[in-house]
């Protein structure tokens, strides 16, 4: 599904990415440790195509089409998703108003009709209380005045109402309580846990994936992906740490 | 105020952002000419302004005089002609209320602005004022806001808030607030800003499926909001939004 070829990528002229690889196939959860500052977020903005991310090298296919070519837009509407480590606040729009928009918009640009008000708000309040989210929370700005736990809840509810086959999770578990990374564990599961579909989830813990089950565990370090393995890496990292088994 | 004789230069302070070559194609008589309205005591006036002429020079000037406890409310959206320009002194009475809430748009070389004066000539009056300007190409947005309170005019509050939101360089927006209080029992609040939109907000909007264009329109549409938020009828304000979104469209 997702194939990354030597690609290296660059923030203000220095080299964050140099070399990684990666594939994602169908049906997958693939975990990414590593150190602070290895370059886990850069994978994911630059997947996401954010401006300012410079590939230098490398390719990226989803679908066996070139990601990189795609506006960041277009590649939501391909059927990615990036899951904010800091989602962003955004003054004077409504949840209900950008995500019915944001759906609608894919909807577009895959040839699909929009969904009428009433249908998207059914669909809202069925991902909201899949995350167990107020639904009073989504009628409020986007992410104003959320603390850090309901703001990677809102994520997942995003991620649940625009249903994309792909989802970069980067940290989604970081800043929830005990409860709220159980539920939120589950709605990844739900959300994304299918055939044609898959993950990688960023983290620095075990606990997430107590409760989502990755297939492949890798460990990013120095902007390279330096050891893959199966799930028992994460717990093996948890107990040993990096300079350890990364060396 | 005394009639003028000569067209206004951009030595006035008054004139000094406007269009004054785009003067010159009104005569002096329009130029000169305010109309005046009156509010009797405890009533209410609201009058809502578009400016929407493809091009040319579009000039209105209104004075408002409000007696014990009026109100008048005046919302514009400008966004239309070469050289638009509203200007509006208001003079309140004890207890009375002015409320301002305008926007101006525009791309090109268009050149949209909000001058007001604002006399506060008897104790416990208030005024509240909100512009929005957002430009693009080498268009500019201007608001002057003078409020004058007289001595005598004790616990007057009178707040003037301006942002200015450029889409690309090149376009600017001015703001130029000018006190002259003369009573010392006095709320002034004043603000005035100018920014681009948030990049972060924008690729956070596109990784949810939103084009450049549709993200920029939410944005602008939030930015402008606060200008109608004193209308208490959402279905007014939701018109006057659209409306002044439809330029947008032009914008790069
Ligand atoms: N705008 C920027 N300009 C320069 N360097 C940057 C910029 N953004 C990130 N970097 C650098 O890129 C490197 C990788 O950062 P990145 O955010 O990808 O790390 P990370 O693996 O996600 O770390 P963490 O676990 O702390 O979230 C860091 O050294 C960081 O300082
Ligand atoms: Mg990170």
């Amino acid at each position: 599904m997702l194939k990354i070829e030597n690609l290296h990528a660059e923030i203000d002229g220095k080299e964050i990415l140099r070399g990684l690889n990666l594939e994602v196939n169908a049906g997958e959860i693939h975990a990414i440790m590593g150190p602070n500052g290895a370059g886990k977020s850069t994978l994911a903005y630059v997947l996401g195509g954010r401006p300012g991310y410079e590939v230098t090298q490398g390719s990226v296919t989803f679908n066996g089409e070139d990601l990189l070519a795609m506006e960041p837009h277009e590649r939501a509407a391909a059927g990615t998703f990036l899951g904010f480590q800091y989602p962003v606040e955004i003054p004077g729009v409504s949840n209900v108003q950008f995500l019915r928009e944001a759906l609608n918009s894919q909807r577009k640009s895959r040839g699909e009709e929009p969904l009428s008000g009433g249908d998207f708000l059914k669909l809202a309040r069925e991902k909201a209380a899949l995350l167990k989210l107020d639904m009073d929370m989504l009628k409020r700005n986007v992410n104003v005045g959320f603390s850090g736990g309901e703001k990677k809840r809102a994520e997942m509810v995003q991620m649940g109402i625009l249903d994309p086959k792909f989802a970069v999770l980067d940290e989604t578990d970081s800043g929830l309580d005990i409860d709220a990374l159980k539920t939120v564990g589950e709605g990844i599961n739900a959300i994304m846990r299918k055939p044609d579909k898959a993950v990688l989830l960023i983290t620095h813990y075990q606990r997430l994936l107590d409760y989502v089950k990755p297939d492949v565990v890798h460990v990013l370090a120095k902007g390279r992906i330096v050891k893959t393995g199966g799930p028992e890496l994460a717990l093996q990292l948890e107990s040993e740490g990096y300079e350890t088994v990364a060396a | 105020m005394l009639d003028a004789t000569t067209y206004p230069t951009r030595r006035e302070e008054n004139w000094r952002y406007s269009d004054v070559d785009a003067l010159k194609s009104l005569d002096l008589a329009a130029i000169n000419s305010w109309r005046e309205i009156t509010v009797p005591a405890g009533e209410t006036h609201r009058e809502i302004f578009t400016f929407d002429q493809a091009d040319g020079t579009d000039l209105r000037r209104l004075r408002v005089t409000l007696g014990k406890g009026a109100e008048c409310e005046l919302f514009a959206v400008s966004a239309g002609s070469q050289y638009a320009r509203l200007e509006v002194e208001v003079t309140l009475a004890s207890k009375a209320h002015f409320e301002f809430g305008g926007v101006t748009l525009g791309g090109d070389s268009t050149i949209r602005e909000f001058v007001t004066r604002t006399i506060h000539a008897e104790p416990d009056a208030t005024s509240n004022q909100t512009v929005r300007a957002v430009h693009w190409g080498k268009g500019t947005g201007n608001f002057l806001g003078r409020i004058d309170v007289v001595r005598d005019a004790q616990r007057t509050d009178a707040a003037q808030d301006f942002k200015g939101l450029l889409l690309e360089r090149g376009a600017s927006a001015n703001a130029v607030p000018q006190l002259e209080i003369f009573a010392d029992d006095v709320k002034c609040a004043h603000g005035a800003t100018v920014g681009q939109l948030d990049e972060q907000a924008r690729f956070y909007m596109a990784a949810r499926g939103l084009s450049p264009d549709m993200a920029r329109k939410l944005l602008v549409r939030a930015f402008l909001a606060d200008a109608f938020a004193a209308l208490d009828d959402e279905a007014e304000q939701e018109r006057l939004l659209e409306q002044a979104l439809t330029v947008l469209g032009d914008a790069v």
